[in-house]
C-alpha cells in the first residue's frame, strides 16, 4: 500500500475516532449526533427490516431514469446546437434565461405536471444533469480541430454523418464524457431532494427518520448515498479510461 | 508524357471576402513529375493546393483529370503542414482513414496499410499512438496516409517545414526515394528555396497580389544532388534573388 493510501485511511480513522469520542463525552446529546458506533445496528435493523434495499431500488430507479434520459437529450441537444449555427443563435439567449434556474425550482411543476410520482423525481433530477451535458457537449463539440476536419474532407469524408464519426464525436469525446461523469454526480445530489416531498426513496425515509429524531437513520442513508454514488463514479471511470485509452 | 492532372486559367477568392487570392493560373502536371511552387507567405501557395484537393472551389477556370477514376484509389490525395494525424487511432487506422469509403475489400485495405507503412520505413509502428512517436515520425505516418489511396498526384503542403533541420534533411531523401519507387507526382509546396531546388524538377514562383505564375524553373541537375554546391546552388540563388525583387515591389506582404 502506498503511503498516500495510508495517510488516507489514517485521516478516515481519524474522522470517526474523533466523532466517537464527541459522541461518548455526553456534551452533545445522542439524537443530535449519534455515535458511528451505533451505525452498523442501525443498518442491519434497516436491513432486515427491508426498507434499505426498498429505499435504495426506489431511489436507483428514479436517479437512473433522469440520469439516462437527461445525459442523452443533454448531449445530443448540446451537440446539434454547437453543430448547426442558426440553431445556437436561436438558443443563445433561452439557455442563459434556463440554465441558472435550479433544478430543485422545478419542484412545483414537477408535482402540477406528474404528481407525486417517479417520474416527478426522475424529472427533476433529469434537469440538473441535462444543463451539465448540453454545455460540456456543446462546447467539446465547438472545440474539435478543424484541421481535422478539413484533413478528413481531403480525404472524402464530407457528409454530416461522416464528419460525426470519423471526427466530431470521437474528437469531442472527453470533453462529453467529462460531462456525463459530473453530471453522474450532480443527479446523486438531487436523488434526495426530488423524494422530499414524499416520492419513496432514500430521501424520503430520510425524512421520515428525521421526522421522529431517529438521526442514526439519517446517517446510514447519508453514507448508503456516498457508497453508491462512490462505486457508480469508480465504474464510470473505468469506462471512461478504456473509451479514452489512445490519451496519455 | 501527357499531363494528369491540368489547370487552366485557375482563380481563387478567400471565402467570405472579394479578395483575390490568385487568378490566371496554369499548369500541368506531368506523370512521375515532381514540381515545387514556392513563394512569399500570402502568395495562395496553400490555397492553390486546396483548390487542388477539391477543399476550396475556385472561383474561375477548370481542372481537367486525365485519369479515369476507380472506385478504389483517390486521384489526389494531401500531406498538411502539422501531420495531423488524428490522436483517438492508432498508427494504422490513421493511415486508413482514406481507404474508408472506398471500394476495398479488408484484406486490401491491410495490405495497403502493411504497403505504405512500410514505404515510410515505419512498418512495426502500427500500433502505436500518435503521441508515441516523433515529429519526423509523424510526417512519415501522413505521407503514407496519403499514398495508401494510391493517388496520381500527391499534395504536399510545406511537409517538413515544422521539423528541425536534420530530420527535415533525412525526410527529402526518403521523400526523393519513395517518389522514385512509387513513381507517383508530387505537387509540393515550400517556402524553403534549398528545399525547392533540391528536390524538384520544376520549380515555380507564386507571386505578386492577386498571385500569378510569375517563373518556372527547370532543374536540370540530375540526382542525387549536392545540398550546397555548382549543380543546384546556382539556381537557387536565382530563385531567392528573384523572389526578393518580387518582395521589393510589392508583391510580397
Amino acid at each position: 500500500m502506498s503511503k498516500r493510501t495510508l495517510r488516507g485511511a489514517g485521516g478516515l480513522f481519524a474522522f470517526l475516532a474523533i466523532w466517537e469520542l464527541v459522541a461518548r463525552s455526553g456534551f452533545v446529546e445522542a439524537t443530535l449526533l449519534p455515535a458511528p458506533s451505533r451505525l452498523p445496528a442501525t443498518l442491519i435493523s434497516e436491513v432486515t427490516l427491508g426498507f434499505w434495499h426498498q429505499m435504495v431500488l426506489a431511489s436507483l430507479n428514479h436517479y437512473l431514469i433522469g440520469l439516462v434520459s437527461g445525459s442523452l437529450l443533454g448531449v445530443l441537444a448540446g451537440a446539434a446546437v454547437a453543430l448547426f449555427p442558426n440553431l445556437d443563435a436561436l438558443q443563445s439567449w433561452l439557455a442563459r434565461m434556463l440554465r441558472p434556474i435550479p433544478p430543485l425550482a422545478w419542484i412545483p411543476f414537477a408535482i402540477i405536471w406528474f404528481g407525486i410520482s417517479e417520474t416527478a423525481a426522475a424529472f427533476i433530477i433529469g434537469i440538473g444533469v441535462f444543463w451539465i451535458n448540453y454545455f460540456t457537449a456543446y462546447t467539446a463539440a465547438r472545440a474539435v480541430d478543424p484541421d481535422l476536419l478539413e484533413l478528413a474532407a481531403s480525404f472524402g469524408h464530407r457528409s454530416l454523418g461522416a464528419r460525426l464519426r470519423k471526427v466530431i464525436l470521437p474528437a469531442a469525446a472527453p470533453g462529453i464524457l467529462s460531462g456525463l461523469r459530473a453530471g453522474l454526480g450532480q443527479g446523486w445530489m438531487t436523488v434526495v431532494a426530488a423524494e422530499l416531498f414524499g416520492i419513496t426513496g432514500i430521501g424520503q425515509r430520510m425524512n421520515e427518520a428525521a421526522g421522529l429524531l431517529a438521526t442514526e437513520v439519517v446517517i446510514v442513508y447519508m453514507l448508503t448515498i456516498a457508497l453508491l454514488y462512490g462505486i457508480s463514479d469508480m465504474l464510470f471511470v473505468k469506462a471512461q479510461n478504456r473509451v479514452l485509452r489512445w490519451q496519455r | 508524357m501527357a499531363a494528369i492532372v491540368e489547370l487552366k486559367g485557375i482563380a481563387a477568392t478567400f471565402p467570405g471576402a472579394d479578395l483575390s487570392v490568385f487568378s490566371d493560373i496554369d499548369l500541368a502536371i506531368e506523370r512521375g513529375e515532381f514540381v515545387i511552387v514556392v513563394g512569399a507567405s500570402g502568395a495562395g501557395k496553400s490555397t492553390l493546393l486546396r483548390v487542388m484537393a477539391g477543399l476550396l472551389p475556385p472561383s474561375a477556370g477548370t481542372i481537367l483529370h486525365a485519369i479515369k477514376t476507380r472506385p478504389d484509389r483517390r486521384e489526389i490525395s494531401m500531406v498538411f503542414q502539422e501531420a495531423r494525424l488524428m490522436p483517438w487511432r492508432r498508427v494504422a487506422d490513421n493511415v486508413a482513414l482514406g481507404l474508408e469509403g472506398l471500394a476495398v475489400s479488408h484484406a486490401e485495405r491491410d495490405q495497403r496499410i502493411a504497403d505504405a507503412l512500410r514505404l515510410v520505413g515505419l512498418a512495426d509502428y502500427g500500433d502505436r499512438w500518435a503521441h508515441e512517436l516523433s515529429g519526423g515520425q509523424r510526417q512519415r505516418v501522413g505521407i503514407a496516409r496519403g499514398l495508401a489511396v494510391d493517388p496520381d498526384l500527391l499534395l504536399m503542403d510545406e511537409p517538413f517545414g515544422a521539423l528541425d533541420a536534420i530530420t527535415r534533411q533525412s525526410l527529402q531523401d526518403e521523400l526523393l526515394r519513395i517518389w522514385k519507387e512509387t513513381g507517383k507526382s508530387i505537387l509540393f509546396v515550400t517556402h524553403d528555396i534549398d528545399e525547392a531546388v533540391y528536390l524538384g524538377d520544376r520549380v515555380l514562383l507564386l507571386g505578386g497580389a492577386p498571385a500569378r505564375m510569375v517563373q518556372t524553373y527547370n532543374v536540370d541537375a540530375p540526382r542525387p544532388r549536392a545540398r550546397e554546391g555548382e549543380d543546384v546552388g546556382q539556381l537557387g540563388a536565382q530563385v531567392k534573388a528573384d523572389l526578393a525583387t518580387l518582395f521589393d515591389e510589392g508583391g510580397g506582404i
